[in-house]
């Protein structure tokens, strides 16, 4: 078969891109967790529209909730920014604002991510 | 600089001015709208549980705009945007393995998806509206 790669190219397996296909792959994995996750966070949303304090914080502290929250906060957040990163690479067309709005995306996930995770810890644990 | 370097003004594809919409590429667009949307929800939702760990009267303040009619659209839109997204996501997955390309399946899917995300977002509207 004709391939038109160096040896090398195709050793490296990383495409014209360089990255190969681990965003790619990030983003189909971290959709097919998020199906459940997702399905479940909705209904919890419409029984909790609208809850008190109290019955917030109740629901939010159980432990199974905690681990489930904790799941599709930072998966949606990680599938966003992964999302967010190929509309931006799509649109923006300079270099520097290309890459100044990639790692402004990524800082804000990554900064709500870990003061939701935060929170939700401590509620749970009694803060 | 030579003419060959010189950067050429070709008209881009596709040309939205004269472009028919059609539902698959209405559906398409939608699908990154739904996903531009939801990630500025979950910023939102992420605030919601920041407030919860905060204090009584925080949370309260979130629930209050919850409640208003401004809330109540954006807490609406998110679970239409959700399940939207969701749906056309698992058809992207089916596309992802191979299946679904014949325009006749594009087709079928593509309502499927309408119809499945439809009736969640007002199923879920109804139950939201009758617990508050």
């Amino acid at each position: 078969m004709s391939d038109l790669r160096t040896p090398l190219a195709r050793a490296r397996g990383l495409g014209s891109a360089r990255e190969g296909v681990k965003h790619w792959w990030a983003q189909r994995l971290t959709a097919i967790a998020l199906i459940p996750l997702v399905v479940w966070f909705a209904i919890s949303l419409v029984m909790l529209s609208g809850a008190d304090y109290d019955i917030a914080r109740a629901w939010i502290g159980s432990p199974l909730v905690m681990v489930l929250l904790i799941l599709t906060i930072v998966i949606g957040l990680h599938h966003g920014q992964l999302g967010l990163q190929v509309v931006i690479e799509d649109y923006v067309h300079g270099d520097g604002w290309k890459l100044a709005l990639i790692v402004a995306v990524r800082f804000v996930a990554v900064i709500f991510g870990l003061a939701a995770i935060v929170a939700i810890l401590r509620i749970g644990f009694g803060g | 600089m030579s003419a060959a370097n010189r950067p050429v003004h070709r008209p881009l594809s596709p040309h939205l001015q004269v472009y028919r919409p059609q539902l698959t590429s209405v559906l398409s667009i939608l699908h990154r709208a739904t996903g531009i949307a939801l990630s500025v929800g979950a910023l939102y939702l992420a605030t919601w549980v920041i407030f919860a760990a905060a204090s009584p009267k925080t949370y309260a303040m979130f629930q209050s705009f919850n409640m208003s009619i401004v809330g109540r659209i954006v807490l609406g839109g998110w679970l239409f945007c959700a399940f939207y997204h969701l749906a056309n996501g698992i058809r992207h997955l089916f596309w992802d393995a191979g299946y679904g390309f014949e325009l006749k399946d594009a087709y079928r899917s593509g309502w499927i998806v309408v119809a499945v995300s439809a009736i969640a977002t007002v199923v879920s509207w109804i139950a939201g509206l009758r617990l508050v």
